[in-house]
């Protein structure tokens, strides 16, 4: 009897740390989730700020001075545009 | 050893009394039974407090912000986002600086020491020292460890579309609520609600468990318009050129997709930067195309001429005589700029004249006009949300006199919006029907509007607004090479305290390609005073320019052949975006 006592003791510690153990991995866990969250909410925003410097970048005032100024390019004028039919090119 | 004799001590060989022994008993077990039921009473019944003195030593409510949404183009190019910002915060009471860290601060803030001192001196529980600072300078700020200086999250609102965007979209304030245009109008779709939860933290600040969320948090939603950054771009760029090449005071362009209702670009002179609204003017904030009234001029007679088609009045080619150029109704006159002579109802409207269509709307009722106004919906504020919106002066039928009834006729005595009368041209681009404005994007466009005009007269009518815009019209410079263009100019006098002033508007609505209508382009520049005024010199060059370069954009089949056109003004024509 005493013997069989002990063995159920022993297996209720065992129980017992086990749970502390899960709990304590638990939180670990938690606290890394918590890290990817607050990283996630950082990244949104620098992809916010990303967007608006893409945005300025590509201004469409910024691009149609380059063309013009830089680049020398300018609209085609009435003669120079051929249109193509699209059912007859194939 | 001998054994020990308690027993023998004197003192217990004197019997006590038996009471004493029993009332130490009661006394004991009575003070036991008073400990157990206030700690059962504690632990138990009334363990809130306790309760809540435990929890507040692990854990904590903190705020979930929740940002507010972003606006985007149709084609998802981002027109306004929010980034985190500071603002640095006081109370004064608290605050202790050295003339040294006051400098170090003023430095850092880009602001003046005794500006500074001033309001850290006053006579206040909080001031804000200074808002919406970048996070990299904040944290600066919060590196010098200041007593008493405080910092708080916001949230900064950027457009990087500037002036072009600045009356669509508006702006919201420091406390990132909308205060005009789209930030207004959609405004409880944007803003995000904060939420709050409850978690448990460990020694080191690290959360290690969820309790419950109090609040859940909403992020603001992001809103698509119906707007296309390029074509806004292209009417902004074309109208600022109109603008200052005629020395004008303001003007405002619509473009609409036929197909769809949704508004393409909506662009006003003068605008301003939303980024930096310094020196502000209400000039500036002006939404014009959509809170601005003007008598629109010509640009109405082709309502006259399709209702007098719809009532059978008159027909395509009906002889209207014009001549001598004045006609006289009551005691006043009206007048032709140019005297025409015998006109057929198409040529009225292809050479604009006064006298023609006055006589057209003189065979009609009253009612029967206004009801035609009403149902184009002149009058009626168009009610897409944004703040100011009108609906122009339109007045019953009832109290108009012939000569009134004359003058509306050919947009006198009567008063629109621009956007108005963009959507009204609609039923002439549509076969007959009006379909609802959008400023955001449509994923399944309605397929048909309210029915204002049949088809039959919808087409006659394309075909005279075609005539205007070809040699012999009043806006041969509105044509565009590769597409059949229809369109209407409008010239009219500005009120002036009451009497016509030597001042004018100058408009112009047409729609492009005739065969398959699929852009409405309105054009009105107020008050031009560089020399010349008439709608089909001021606002049609801007409105071909528009055109073109939105149809390119969209990619839209040519109908008509590519090749120069035969006119002066070829060089305008050509020099395109």
């Amino acid at each position: 009897m005493a013997r069989f006592n002990l063995v159920l003791l022993l297996i209720t510690v065992a129980c017992a740390l086990s749970t502390v153990s899960a709990n304590h991995r638990a939180r670990k866990l938690f606290i890394e989730l918590e890290g990817e969250q607050k990283r996630m909410r950082e990244l949104d925003v620098e992809w916010g700020q990303l967007q608006l410097e893409q945005s300025t970048w590509a201004s469409h005032a910024r691009i149609e001075k380059i063309a013009r100024e830089k680049l020398g390019m300018r609209a085609p004028v009435a003669g120079q545009v051929i249109v193509i039919d699209a059912a007859a090119a194939r | 050893m001998k054994s020990i004799r308690f027993a023998r001590s004197p003192l217990l060989s004197e019997r006590l009394p038996a009471w004493r022994q029993r009332l130490l008993l009661v006394l004991l077990l009575g003070g036991f039974a008073a400990l157990i039921g206030r700690s059962l009473y504690l632990q138990g019944i009334q363990n809130d407090f306790l309760g809540d003195k435990g929890r507040a030593r692990y854990e904590r409510v903190i705020e979930i912000s929740a940002t507010r949404g972003r606006i985007a183009d149709r084609h998802g190019d981002m027109l306004a986002v929010s980034t985190p910002v500071k603002s640095i915060w006081a109370i004064p009471e608290d605050v202790r600086l050295s003339p040294a860290q006051s400098r170090d601060l003023g430095q850092l803030l880009d602001m003046d020491v005794r500006e500074l001192n001033r309001k850290l001196g006053m006579e206040r529980d909080f001031v804000y020292v200074r808002r919406q600072v970048p996070p990299e300078l904040a944290d600066k700020v919060s590196a010098l460890k200041l007593e008493g200086i405080h910092q708080q999250n916001e949230y900064r609102r950027y457009y990087p579309g500037g002036e072009v965007m600045a009356h669509v979209l508006g702006f919201t304030g420091v406390d990132d609520a909308g205060q005009e245009g789209v930030e207004l109008a959609f405004n409880s779709q944007l803003s995000g609600r904060v939420g709050s939860r409850r978690v448990i933290k460990d020694r080191r600040g690290n959360i290690v468990e969820d309790v419950e969320s109090i609040k859940v948090p909403q992020e603001g939603k992001d809103i698509n318009l119906s707007i296309d950054a390029k074509i806004q771009y292209l009417a902004y760029n074309q109208l600022n050129k109109s603008v200052l090449a005629n020395k004008a005071r303001a003007g405002s362009v619509v473009v609409l997709d036929i197909r769809s209702g949704e508004i393409l670009a909506l662009v006003n002179l003068p605008t301003y930067n939303p980024n930096n609204r310094l020196r502000l003017g209400g000039a500036q904030l002006r939404n014009r195309a959509l809170t601005d009234t003007f008598e629109p001029g010509s640009t109405m007679k082709p309502f006259i001429a399709a209702l007098a088609l719809e009532k059978s009045k008159v027909r395509f080619d009906t002889p209207i005589q014009t001549a001598p150029g004045k006609l006289t109704i009551g005691s006043a006159t009206i007048s032709d700029a140019h005297a025409h002579g015998q006109l057929t109802v198409a040529q009225v409207i292809q050479k604009s004249s006064n006298i023609g269509i006055a006589k057209i709307a003189l065979s009609m009722e009253p009612a029967e006009m206004w009801a035609m106004f009403d149902s184009v919906g002149f009058g009626t504020p168009i009610k897409l949300g944004f703040p100011g919106e009108v609906g122009g002066r339109l007045r019953p039928a009832k109290s108009w006199k012939p000569i009134e009834q004359a003058t509306m006729a050919y947009g006198h005595g009567i008063s629109v919006t621009l956007m108005h009368m963009a959507r009204a041209y609609q039923a002439f681009a549509r076969d007959g029907d009006l379909l609802p404005l959008s400023l955001t994007r449509l994923d399944t466009p309605p397929s048909s509007g309210k029915p204002v005009f049949s088809a039959q007269t919808a087409r006659e009518v394309r075909a005279m607004l075609e005539m205007a815009v070809q040699p012999g019209g009043t806006a041969p410079q509105a044509q565009i090479s590769g597409y059949r263009v229809a369109g209407k100019t409008g010239t009219a006098h500005k009120l002036e305290g009451g009497a016509y002033a030597n001042k004018y508007v100058a408009s112009f609505v047409g729609f492009a390609p005739v065969s398959e209508p699929r852009l409405i382009v309105a054009v009105m520049v107020d008050e031009p005073s560089a020399g010349k005024h008439y709608g089909g010199d001021v606002a049609a060059p801007a409105f071909a320019e528009i055109m073109a370069g939105a149809l390119r954009t969209l990619g839209v089949a040519t109908d008509a052949p590519l090749k120069p056109l035969q006119m002066a003004n070829i060089e305008v024509v050509k020099e395109g975006m």
